[in-house]
């Protein structure tokens, strides 16, 4: 058997990875919360933001996390443009017509990086980036932790955008009654795109907080939706805290499965989860709403 | 049905049948089989999404049951591959009827069935790339032994002509399910599920059935990809590019339609290799033009090009009668 201390820290390092899907879901669940939609294009504007650090990286010089000031803006106005001239009028409001349009859109961008990129795999390296933090008797990758402080404060930033400010208040109005809100004025077009850019610069955040430890192909993206998608049904679609103790609680899960059932079969767990949440309890476990 | 229903796709069949005679060179060849492939499993996919509206996401888990049916069973126990068509079928409906029950039941529908079938396709994926029973990481490599009872031949038409028996029995049974109660039914549960319950339709049934036939279809296609290009992985047979394919031939031809499926397939598949040899060695550069035309019609052609066609034939039609119309005033 395992010793306590190898799996307290792989549930601790866990935790950390799963800061990072929490971030990951958070974008997609507020869009879902908003636009009823789900976005099957999030991996692959994940994998575009991924490509963007590297890019900032390799050729600027610029550090992954430096990185984030000039590309949440950038992913904000991507995902803004994305909805407000493709995603929208292209759906017609369908849900169905939305899944395809998302769907083709991922397969464009994904297939556009590897006509850029190839299909190699790509890492950068920092100075930090196999730095440990000892706490006590166990020693945490110091980029993780970073990653687990900033998804908590982005997680607080999008609570407060959302409950302090007038386009949150929109936001909100929009999610609760769409023709009530259009009724008040509210430009409900503005307010999807403005949640829809919101989402991409969570990925933002998670892209550079992913590189130091991780690696980047045109491909890359498919591994994380399926693990946001499970993040946000095991929430419950469009809960901000859902999303967050969700991506938490996923990422010990795949870290204990991974030690226990060794690598190929660790991300198992992830999905046998989210299909018997979704068959037993499709609001998931922190859901409010349907 | 009646010889209006079958004329068509007994016209169609034939013209596609000559096609070997006049094309010989093997490319070609690989590629209409490879078509036709897709083009069958969207056919399976057509029969649950197209006429029952239940968006699949994850019918690579049946095509993969249907390859890995039929390559196990040759490898590990010997049985024959034509017996090993028919297990594979049975299996992929197998699969499909318990993946059906266990979300219909739970009454998922819309993005949440999408979601739920590709989360299950992923799980076969992740299992059958890990076991040793179904040759893990490495694979399954179907023994090369050519000779019909094997179901491999020599001569490409002929396989060519096998597939193309098989998906035009898939037409027909596609034109009696759309004549038939059954259908009526389907598409009743598509339309409005609580009307039609209403209306005594017992829709679990009826979506379950559906889902059945759509696995057992799709399982074939998955079959006869094993057996003619002797090779299968996780990643070919349960990835998601086959999840993808299966539903955009439907999309892109026109969901719902008994010949969509078909038209559909051969257009991206055409399409995409226009694409490649004008680009060249541009990795995913099909892939690119495939989602493209996905995002195109779903924002102009919905109905996909069938739908188009009916269109401007209704169009064409008006014009002519508003011309008779004109033409009969002018004699008066």
């Amino acid at each position: 058997m395992y010793s306590p201390q190898i799996i307290l820290e792989a549930a601790l390092n866990g935790l950390m990875t799963g800061a990072v899907y929490a971030l990951i879901a958070l974008g997609l669940t507020l869009i879902y919360g908003v636009l009823h939609i789900i976005n099957f294009a999030h991996g692959a504007l994940l994998t575009c933001a991924m490509f963007a650090v590297w890019v900032a990286w390799a050729w600027l010089g610029l550090d992954p996390y430096l990185v984030i000031v000039p590309l949440v803006p950038l992913m904000f106005v991507l995902g803004y443009g994305l909805q407000r001239f493709v995603i929208g009028p292209a759906s017609h409001g369908d849900d169905g017509n939305i899944l395809l349009v998302t769907l083709g859109l991922s397969i464009v961008l994904e297939n556009v990086l590897l006509a850029v990129f190839q299909s190699d795999t790509r890492t950068l390296d920092t100075d930090y980036s196999f730095q440990v933090v000892a706490l006590g008797p166990l020693l945490l990758s110091y980029p993780r932790v970073i990653g687990l402080g900033v998804a908590v404060v982005v997680t607080g930033l999008l609570w407060l955008v959302l409950n302090r400010t007038d386009t949150g208040k929109a936001i909100r109005a929009v999610a609760k009654e769409k023709l009530g809100a259009n009724l008040v004025g509210i430009d409900v077009p503005h307010v999807y795109a403005v949640t829809f850019g919101l989402g991409c610069a969570c990925l933002a955040v998670a892209a550079a907080l992913l590189m130091p430890t991780f690696y980047v192909n045109p491909r890359i993206g498919g591994a994380f939706v399926l693990v946001a998608f499970t993040v946000v049904v095991l929430g419950g679609m469009g809960s901000l805290p859902g999303a967050l103790l969700g991506g938490l609680f996923i990422g010990v899960v795949e870290s204990l499965c991974g030690l226990l059932l060794g690598d190929s079969l660790g991300q198992i767990g992830i999905f046998l989860i989210f299909i018997a949440v979704l068959l037993v309890r499709p609001t998931g476990l922190f859901g409010a709403k349907a | 049905m009646t010889a209006r229903d079958l004329i068509p796709i007994a016209v169609l069949a034939v013209l596609a049948a000559l096609l070997p005679l006049v094309v010989t060179s093997s490319p070609v060849m690989n590629f209409l089989v490879f078509t036709l492939i897709v083009a069958l499993g969207a056919q399976g996919w057509n029969i649950l999404g197209g006429f029952g509206g239940q968006f699949s996401f994850g019918h690579a888990a049946f095509f993969g049951t249907g390859a890995y049916v039929t390559a196990i069973l040759q490898l590990r126990y010997g049985v024959n591959a034509w017996a090993g068509l028919l297990l594979a079928m049975a299996a992929g409906a197998a699969v499909a009827w318990t993946i059906g029950f266990l979300s219909f039941r739970s009454g998922l529908r819309g993005s949440y069935f999408a979601l739920v079938t590709l989360a299950f396709a992923e799980v076969f994926r992740i299992l059958a790339n890990a076991t040793a029973f179904t040759g893990g990481a490495a694979g399954l490599l179907i023994k090369l032994d050519v000779h019909p009872a094997n179901l491999q031949f020599a001569d490409r038409a002929v396989f060519y002509w096998l597939v193309l028996a098989f998906v035009t029995g898939v037409l027909l049974l596609t034109r009696w399910i759309q004549r038939s109660r059954f259908g009526a039914q389907l598409v009743a549960v598509r339309e409005n599920e609580d009307a039609a319950k209403a209306l005594g339709v017992d829709s679990l049934k009826v979506k379950l059935r559906a889902i059945a036939l759509s696995g057992a279809v799709t399982a074939l296609s998955g079959c006869l990809y094993a057996q003619y290009f002797l090779y299968i992985d996780a990643h070919i047979a349960y990835g998601s590019w086959i999840s993808v394919e299966l539903l955009l031939a439907p999309i892109i031809g026109g969901v719902g339609t008994v010949f969509g499926p078909v038209v559909g397939a051969l257009t991206l598949h055409g399409l995409g290799e226009l694409a490649k040899q004008f680009a060249g060695r541009i990795p995913g550069i099909d892939l690119i033009v495939f989602g493209g035309v996905l995002v195109l019609a779903v924002a102009f052609a919905r109905g996909g090009i069938l739908g188009l066609l009916e269109r401007l034939r209704d169009r064409g039609r008006g014009m002519m009668t508003r011309g008779a119309k004109e033409v009969s005033h002018a004699g008066r």
